[in-house]
């Protein structure tokens, strides 16, 4: 895929801005708009303009992992919040609130369950990461399929007997 | 608590992603975690038996305003037959998946997903819960039912993911307008709050979701997806969608309409006939069918026809016997797609022109088919005698004469259809398909996966105990039937005391 030289120098600069305000997103969700599940759509459109600037190389090389390891990372703080608090004698999910005064910042809520909220960011911008290395080396180069579905060559006789190699 | 078959799942499919390049390790937290779901599924059916009900409210906030678990009888007898099935289906597809679909294409943590949103389905205390743990289900069945990609899965699956698109839209439609006419989506207060509506609204609500889950069952006449799209999966995946699925649209079914639109006095006229027609469209659809996969295909239809006679009946016994009923097919209509599957893996075709010969390649399969095909007709001593005569029994008590002449000409029908397998591919000359591709002479006897078989004889014998225990079996299905029939124990588990329904 060619890259566009405007399309990724304003991403250059659009992209950390996009991602503080997914992560603003996160930690808001509690008691506003916003939370896990939305601010990892987010994120997940800053990739997809990273993606459009600058191809799969471009995400790889933010994002130095394989996208099963993204993903399963986030699905299992998610789900370790939720046991952790089933380990301490209460109900799946139930969170804990730690209240902290710093000085200037007046105050600050820590809800454990942030942690879960954090696990949905991570599952989310994993799975965007999955369909643009999937689909996305795709369209890179329409000559190779897309590697999920490739199948190994099969060798097989035709009707009249002769050797035919299937792909 | 009850919350773990829910929870553990997922946790090891989080582990299962993060181990993708260790084989090994990937097959070892499958097993284990399908394993420690039976566990647990057995302690909570214990502890559900004796409680009525167990109640969980996730993160504390109490019911009707946070997220209510709640395992009573009938859904802890699901559980626990699901959770049985997925290890076996599991140790079968250890043995029958290639690398490519079980590891690069992630079998592994899909299928825990697909575990995780089978035991929510069945644990949920609201309906909006449903939907998300039917959509998680669902989900991990679409990549499940198009793993590897072929042309054939790829036309099947756009099938199976359009209708159950529409199917899940409708259903997320369905608990808006509830919950725009009741203010609530929990199911114990939806019990209470429904018997207050108008009849005519609380009526349009039920067929809206009947029609829901309907499609999911695959009842008449919404069953057109099924047959045609099963087939085309794996042989485990297909045989597990076939056992399990289905029958998660028709435990929902049955939940439903028991603790949020019981009929008020008698039977269902409308369940009734839909049942009929179910079963006689499924096993003339099958009749008419030339593959093995397809043939057991319709018969799902058509059994899921007696499981909705039970329903539609609406006595303790009617629903004691479709309860016992979903058990016994579960068992036995996954142990014939394992049969047929190992047919088919061994000998290159499930097409019936194309086999025979196996009762003589392979006399084990003739077996495991024969006592499993038996049990699927109702013949005595299999379970399947057992759960059809007690709806027949009570169908007959009920004086309902025409359901019941249309379930035992149905049984006949099946016989029949399972005869034609049993022509088709276990006798007369053996073929062998692969034989013919290859060019080479192949030996008689079949060569036959240790793993797989394995498997499919736990089932079989699984099924065999089943209609062994007929009577302990049977008097839980009761104690199961007697919370759904009286949904007080259910509504005061989760709500409290103090509530209570309209008759």
């Amino acid at each position: 895929m060619r890259s566009s030289l405007i399309l990724d120098t304003v991403t250059r600069g659009a992209f950390p801005l996009v991602l503080v305000f997914s992560l603003y997103l996160l930690f808001v969700g509690h008691n506003a708009p916003g939370g896990g599940f939305v601010g990892g759509l987010t994120a997940g459109a800053a990739f997809v303009l990273l993606y459009a600037g600058g191809g799969i190389q471009r995400v790889h090389e933010v994002v130095p992992m394989r996208y099963e390891n993204v993903l399963g990372a986030g699905l299992l703080l998610a789900g370790v919040t939720g046991l952790g608090s089933l380990v301490l004698g209460e109900p799946f999910l139930s969170s804990a609130i730690v209240k902290w005064h710093p000085p200037l910042l007046g105050e600050i809520k820590l809800v454990t369950v942030l942690f879960f909220d954090i696990g949905v960011y991570v599952i989310v911008v994993g799975m965007v990461i999955a369909l643009l290395t999937v689909l996305g080396a795709y369209g890179d180069d329409p000559d190779r399929m897309p590697s999920m579905v490739d199948r190994p060559a099969t060798t097989r006789r035709d009707r009249r007997g002769i050797r035919r190699t299937r792909q | 608590m009850i919350v773990l078959p829910i929870a553990v799942p997922l946790v090891a499919a989080a582990l299962s992603l993060l181990l993708s390049r260790w084989r090994t390790a990937q097959r070892a937290i499958s097993v284990l975690t399908c394993v420690a779901v039976v566990v647990l599924a057995t302690v909570i059916l214990f502890e559900a038996d004796a409680n009525t009900a167990i109640v969980s409210q996730l993160g504390g906030w109490p019911a009707p305003f946070g997220i209510t678990l709640i395992a009573d009888r009938f859904a802890a007898i699901m559980l626990l037959i699901s959770s049985i099935m997925t290890v076996v289906v599991l140790v079968y597809a250890l043995g029958q998946l290639d690398d490519e679909r079980e590891f690069r294409l992630h079998f592994h943590p899909v299928y825990l997903v697909l575990s995780a949103g089978i035991s929510a389905s069945f644990l949920t205390g609201d309906l909006f819960n449903l939907f998300v743990a039917f959509e998680v289900m669902l989900i991990a069945s679409y990549v499940l039912i198009t793993l590897g990609a072929t042309r054939g899965q790829i036309r099947a699956g756009m099938t199976y993911v359009v209708i159950n698109l529409l199917a899940s839209t409708l259903f997320v439609a369905a608990v808006a307008f509830i919950y725009a006419a009741t203010g609530t989506v929990n199911m114990a207060q939806l019990a209470i709050r429904l018997a207050e509506l108008p009849d005519g609204l609380r009526t349009a609500l039920g067929y809206l979701l009947l029609v829901v889950f309907g499609v999911k069952a695959g009842i008449f006449p919404l069953f057109f997806w099924l047959p045609d799209s099963y087939p085309a999966a794996p042989a485990p995946v297909t045989a597990l969608f076939a056992g399990l699925l289905t029958k998660v649209g028709v435990y929902t079914l049955i939940r439903t309409q028991t603790l949020l639109f019981p009929p008020g006095g008698g039977s269902s006229q409308v369940i009734l006939i839909i049942a009929g027609a179910t079963m006689l469209i499924g096993v003339l659809g099958a009749i008419a069918q030339n593959d093995i996969k397809r043939i057991l295909s319709f018969h799902i239809i058509s059994q899921i026809g007696y499981m909705i006679f039970g329903l539609g009946l609406f006595t303790l016994a009617g629903i004691a016997g479709a309860v016992y009923y979903i058990v016994h097919h579960i068992v036995v209509k996954t142990s014939l797609f394992l049969v047929g599957g190992m047919i088919e893996t061994a000998s290159g075709s499930g097409t019936l022109r194309n086999l025979g010969g196996v009762a003589r390649r392979a006399p084990v399969l003739g077996l495991l088919f024969l006592t499993a095909a038996f049990s699927l007709a109702g013949l005595p001593p299999f379970s399947g005698f057992v759960a059809k005569l007690a709806l027949i029994q009570e169908g007959l008590d009920l004086q309902r004469g025409g359901i019941v002449a249309v379930s035992l000409l149905v049984s006949l029908l099946t016989l029949f259809s399972m005869t034609k397998i049993w022509g088709g591919a276990f006798w007369g000359k053996p073929q062998d398909v692969k034989g013919v591709i290859d060019g080479t002479e192949r030996p008689l006897t079949m060569k036959l996966n240790p793993l797989m078989l394995g498997a499919t004889t736990v089932l079989v014998g699984l099924s065999v105990v089943i209609s062994v225990a007929a009577t302990p079996l049977y008097a839980l299905s009761e104690r199961a039937a007697e919370t759904l029939v009286d949904r007080q124990p259910y509504i005061e588990a989760v709500l409290g005391p103090d509530q209570v329904a309209l008759p």
